[in-house]
């Protein structure tokens, strides 16, 4: 009567054990005690599907039917600039591996040191407590990780450019990298990250960890640009030193399926955490952010706001926890989750979640779903502005609260040429 | 050359207009006057082509064209503006490029050339200076955080740059204070010319002290009941409506 106790895997579940046995079963590295303990767990536990409460409406058991291969190395282009802005530094990734000869990492000497790897004996030995939570996206990535970055900004240096770290997909097949970001007390520094690839159905799994020292700035912006056909799965956690600032902007308009998670801890009083994004989607494509906010220490602000543009049949779905530890006394918590819906298939799903264990806070959530509003369109018509440029406009102006919010000169024009651009397609 | 033909009307089954013919010449100003629910709101809607409205009987007609047959946007290239009662407030469109942006548009359709940004703001600054238009409103987003006046003084401007060759002012009186209603009628009245149609909108005798009409007609219950010259105001402000109302009722 085992068999009726034994899970039966999926053919992408199959396809992702069997990988590994193929690739890491026997060989060693740096991590492979890790990977193998990720592997043990991704095969008892599979892929997460929507009876896991994180997931109930990013059913990825039922999303990634056939397995995939692992993305093999691939040369390509030098990827071209981001958009205007001004930048010092640049780390590339191809298929999840670290290429030294697209990136420049000297012009960050004596301000950041990067150590980066793309063979698998290059690997370090990671923490285990990349993720809050047991993860299967986090489990995969640590059992397949081909490459990685551990960037440190020195203690105090204030860099005004920004650090670039371009990940390219070439090819069908997964590919794996994880990003260590380590801000040190009295730094500053905004890394511009942009994920892209060809027109193939790859996958994408990565795991990004942030610590952001005492008195330290991260802004951190993430352009999910990924192929259409591509699947796009990223896990990223961030700890808060005390005084710490972490600015969050998530540019989301690629991928057919994204899920976008984040897990933000306090751990010093003081601190500011502001995740923020836009999301674009079209065509059939579904767009999952998941976000949770640990409040473990008094006096400390999070601010969640979100914009989703939904057309077609496609879906956005956002969640967003905010915990409110009991020492966490005069925490200042706020969501915001507002969405466009363009179509009558669109969908959207928000779910907040406020869990407060601590009686001298403020915490607050709203979210609005609707459609474009007639009588704004019917003015600018009657202005004689075209209805397809008027709800252009509409649109634009309904995103633009969230990047006029974030109000950092360096990047704002480049997040709302960005919009522009996918607009006018 | 305004027509406007047996035009009938309704909105989700309740029938506003019954029946309204008018004629407007170039250069002609007519004050369409009337109670509330008569139907004056509705008409400046139906003309500036919002689709709310279901249009059952008759035609509207400007320069041979028929307008039932055009967009909102495509009225406005053909010369029409509103000026709305209500006008409506755009978070995250700053007023300054939303005016370039619609004289742009509406240059674009006619075939002409866009103006370039000095030549615009070079525009704008003229224009605005006699609106008592600040360059500090044409920063903030359209229409949001501006009071009643400087609501209506931006509709002004939006008129004066468009130069539209018929102007419909939907009630341009409502909320201003007596200061107000002057600069705002002057820059109504420095439109006015041989080839600019203008229908006033209104409920009250006092800004027809300003605005002079040609005609005026009394709308009720969807109607015009009477049509006479400027003396007509003067007579519905000392009678008021019922004398018009009672003869429908």
């Amino acid at each position: 009567m085992t068999a009726q106790n034994q899970r039966v895997l999926s053919a992408a579940e199959t396809g992702f054990v069997e990988a590994f046995a193929a690739t890491h079963g026997k060989q060693s590295d740096g991590l492979s005690e890790a990977r193998r303990a990720a592997m043990a767990r991704f095969e008892a536990a599979g892929l997460p599907h929507r009876r896991i409460e994180e997931y109930h409406y990013t059913d990825l058991k039922a999303k990634l039917r056939s397995a995939i291969a692992l993305s093999a190395r691939a040369e390509v282009a030098a990827p071209g600039a981001l958009g205007e802005v001004e930048t010092q530094g640049r780390l590339v990734f191809v298929n999840g591996r670290f290429d030294a000869a697209l990136s420049n990492v000297e012009a960050l000497a004596g301000k950041i040191s990067v150590s980066a790897w793309a063979e698998k004996a290059e690997a370090p030995a990671h923490d285990t407590a990349a993720f809050p939570r047991a993860d299967a996206l986090v489990d995969l990535n640590t059992a397949f990780v081909q490459g990685g970055a551990t960037i440190t900004v020195a203690g105090g240096e204030k860099l005004e450019k920004a650090v670039e770290i371009v990940h390219v997909a070439k090819g069908e097949g997964a590919s794996f990298s994880r990003i260590d970001l380590v801000v040190e007390a009295g730094a500053d520094v905004l890394v511009l990250e942009s994920y892209q690839g060809d027109s193939g159905a790859y996958l994408r799994n990565t795991l990004t960890t942030l610590e952001v020292g005492d008195n330290a700035k991260l802004t951190w912006v993430k352009l999910q640009e990924e192929a259409e056909s591509a699947t796009h799965l990223a896990s990223a956690s961030a700890n808060l030193g005390k005084g710490a600032e972490l600015s969050q902007f998530l540019f989301d308009a690629g991928s057919g399926l994204s899920r976008s998670q984040f897990a933000v801890a306090f751990n010093g009083e003081g601190s500011n955490a502001a995740l923020r994004g836009v999301s674009l989607l079209k065509g059939d494509s579904h767009a999952d952010i998941t976000l949770s906010v640990d409040h473990k220490v008094p006096e400390c602000d999070s601010r969640e706001y979100f914009k989703a543009i939904v057309d077609d049949k496609a879906r956005s779905v956002f969640q967003g926890q905010i915990l409110v530890k009991p020492d966490a006394q005069k925490t200042d918590g706020q969501m915001m989750v507002q969405s466009l819906l363009l179509s009558e298939s669109a969908e959207v799903n928000v779910k907040p979640e406020l869990e407060i264990f601590a009686d001298d806070v403020q915490c607050a959530h709203g979210s609005t779903t609707g459609e474009i509003d007639e009588d704004l369109l019917f003015y600018l018509r009657a202005r004689g502005i075209p209805e397809k440029e008027a709800r252009k406009i509409l649109i634009l102006a309904f995103l633009g609260e969230v990047i006029d919010e974030l109000d950092d000169a360096r990047i704002g024009p480049l997040l709302t040429s960005r919009i522009s651009n996918w607009l006018h397609v | 050359m305004l027509e406007i033909k047996n035009l009938h009307a309704e909105v989700e089954g309740n029938q506003i207009l019954r029946g309204i013919d008018l004629t407007v010449k170039p250069g002609e100003v007519h004050a369409i006057m009337g109670p509330n629910g008569s139907g004056k709101s509705t008409l400046s809607y139906i003309l500036a082509g919002k689709e709310d409205y279901e249009i059952t009987e008759g035609s509207i007609t400007y320069n041979g064209v028929d307008m039932l047959e055009l967009s909102a946007d495509e009225r406005a290239v053909a010369g029409m503006f509103l000026a709305f009662q209500y006008p409506i407030e755009i978070p995250g469109v700053a007023t300054m490029t939303f005016l370039k942006t619609a004289l742009n548009a509406q240059r674009a359709a006619r075939g002409e050339e866009e103006l370039s940004t000095p030549d615009f703001m070079k525009l704008v600054r003229e224009k605005s200076k006699d609106l008592k238009v600040t360059p500090e409103m044409l920063r903030r987003p359209l229409n949001v955080g501006f009071s009643g006046g400087e609501k209506k003084r931006a509709e002004i401007l939006q008129m004066a740059l468009l130069e539209p060759t018929l102007c419909i002012l939907d009630e341009t009186d409502s909320g201003l204070d007596i200061d107000a209603l002057r600069i705002v009628s002057e820059g109504v009245n420095q439109l006015r010319s041989p080839e600019r149609s203008m229908i006033v909108i209104t409920h009250y005798q006092r800004l027809l002290d300003h605005i002079v009409p040609d005609v005026v007609h009394v709308l009720s219950k969807g109607k015009i009941v009477k049509t006479g010259g400027k003396e007509l105001a003067l007579e519905l402000e000392a009678n008021g409506y019922a004398d018009y109302v009672g003869e429908e009722a």
